[in-house]
């Protein structure tokens, strides 16, 4: 049976999400609302602002629940904004948005948007082709405390990708360049739990 | 490590789907803007209800006033350049703003030319009124494009005229006959291999957001209704009675566009949007949508 794969619809780019969940064999299904979340098997928090996040998570309660589910094993990936919720540390004394996973995060690491950028990652756990990674206006893992596993850097060894448990993040864009494998991967950890 | 890409200057206007955008002329304005969830703002010194009013040759912002306002937020910074002024745009691309507006809100500085915006690092967005006008101006390099509606009216009638052409123009390429598309090229004057391009896919390839005279939260729903991706609100904030509430309402009405009983429920006790203007009143010499070439 096909996996039902929620996207966080509030703002950003949860369109191109569902479009890469649909190719890769999953069920995408729109979350707004709290009771949204139910009979789905995992949720991705796409790319978009993440003050904009912050302020309809909140509004609609849909945050609790997810901090509820997630804490039971519910699987959660987040990409860009969506690792910034994720985060339980966020730089310059920023607010929390979830506050889920363990490690820190600087929104707008790399500058404005003149500084944002692709680049071929090597990712081991997506097999030997280099992954097109493409950052805009991007957050950085600064740290990344115990039980995290870091699972891609940059060149020169910044982190951009990691997980725990149920948790995936990253700080580049996988649902702007069709290549699935960043979502496949999660589905694969969808599928283990 | 390559920066300036399509794909990295057209990825942030995907970032800022389902958002709004707000004109601010303060550091202040542009913190409650984005206190109240705007995923950008457009800096600038007059809104559109203001320069409309003021009348006179209107201007790219004193960079000063740009800065001021880039060191407050923490959300992508817009601002706009006079169509085809390209020095102005050099200035903007200068101290770093996130996004160019080459805007028919300000007055023109060549009756013929837009800037060639694909010599940028900086993206860019551009006006339109029909498909034609948008594909003209991402073959110029815009990577992003928005109606033009009648800036600072307050009221939505010629965005809505803008929006339906463009969407009927998009749906009527769709459905044609390959060997209509070089005549229908030529007919929208806009170049062929974009018309192809919509002809295979069905859409824009750019991010379309509404703009020109939207004041309301319900405004901002009709246009996403009708095929926008996202909403600028210039004058309608801050020229409203309370632009606080209605900054808020209008970012919610944007997530819950297609939602009657959230729009109904965020619609209630807002106070008196902007003071709207009737379009007959407005002599075709004072329009600015027909700016844009």
């Amino acid at each position: 049976m096909k996996m039902r794969i929620g996207v966080l619809a509030l703002q950003g780019s949860f369109a191109e999400h569902m479009e890469s969940l649909h190719a890769a064999g999953a069920i995408p299904v729109p979350v707004k609302f709290p009771e949204q979340l139910d009979g789905i098997d995992a949720l991705i928090i796409p790319g978009g602002e993440s003050t904009t996040m912050r302020k309809l998570l909140n509004k609609y309660n849909a945050g609790i629940r997810i901090i509820d589910l997630a804490g039971k094993g519910f699987p959660v990936y987040g990409t860009c904004a969506g690792m910034i919720a994720l985060a339980k540390h966020v730089g310059h004394s920023e607010q929390t948005i979830l506050g889920l996973m363990d490690i820190t995060v600087q929104r707008n690491a790399f500058g404005r948007q003149r500084e944002s950028f692709e680049e071929n990652l090597d990712i081991p756990y997506l097999g030997q082709e280099p992954f097109r990674a493409v950052f805009i206006r991007a957050p950085l893992i600064k740290e990344t405390g115990n039980g995290v596993t870091i699972l891609a850097r940059l060149k020169d060894g910044r982190v951009v990708a990691a997980e725990q448990g149920n948790l995936l993040v990253s700080s580049f864009h996988p649902e702007l360049t069709g290549d699935l494998r960043m979502h496949q991967y999660f589905l694969a950890k969808v599928k283990n739990t | 490590m390559e920066k300036s890409t399509d794909i990295t200057k057209r990825g942030l206007a995907q970032m800022l789907k389902g958002g709004v955008i707000m004109d601010v002329v303060t550091a202040e304005h542009a913190k409650i803007a984005e206190n109240a969830g705007a995923v950008a703002v457009m800096a600038l010194e007059r809104v559109p209800a203001d320069i409309r009013a003021q009348g006179g040759v209107a201007r790219m912002s004193d960079p000063a006033l740009i800065k001021t306002i880039m060191d407050e937020v923490t959300i992508p910074v817009m601002a706009k350049v006079r169509i085809g002024h390209f020095v102005e745009a050099q200035i903007l691309e200068s101290i770093g703003v996130d996004y160019i507006d080459e805007s028919e809100v300000l007055t023109p500085a060549d009756n013929k030319h837009h800037i060639n915006k694909n010599l940028y690092k900086i993206p860019f967005v551009c006006g339109a009124q029909d498909l034609g006008e948008a594909l003209r101006r991402i073959a110029e390099g815009a990577s992003m494009i928005r109606t033009k509606g009648e800036a600072g009216t307050g009221n939505v009638v010629e965005a809505v005229i803008h929006m339906r052409k463009i969407m009927d123009e998009v749906r009527k390429l769709n459905n044609m006959d390959k060997t209509e598309l070089m005549a229908e090229a030529k007919n929208l004057g806009a170049p062929y291999n974009l018309v192809v391009e919509i002809a295979e896919t069905g859409k824009l390839p750019v991010v379309n957001f509404a703009a020109g005279g939207i004041a309301t939260p319900a405004d901002a729903a009709l246009m996403m209704q009708l095929g926008a991706e996202g909403v600028f609100v210039g004058s309608g904030i801050f020229k409203s009675e309370n632009p606080q509430k209605m900054a808020q309402a209008i970012v919610e009405a944007a997530a819950n566009y297609d939602n009657p009983d959230v729009l109904a429920k965020i619609s209630e006790g807002l106070g008196k949007a902007m003071y709207g203007l009737e379009l007959s009143v407005i002599e075709e010499k004072d329009r600015l949508s027909v700016r844009g070439w």
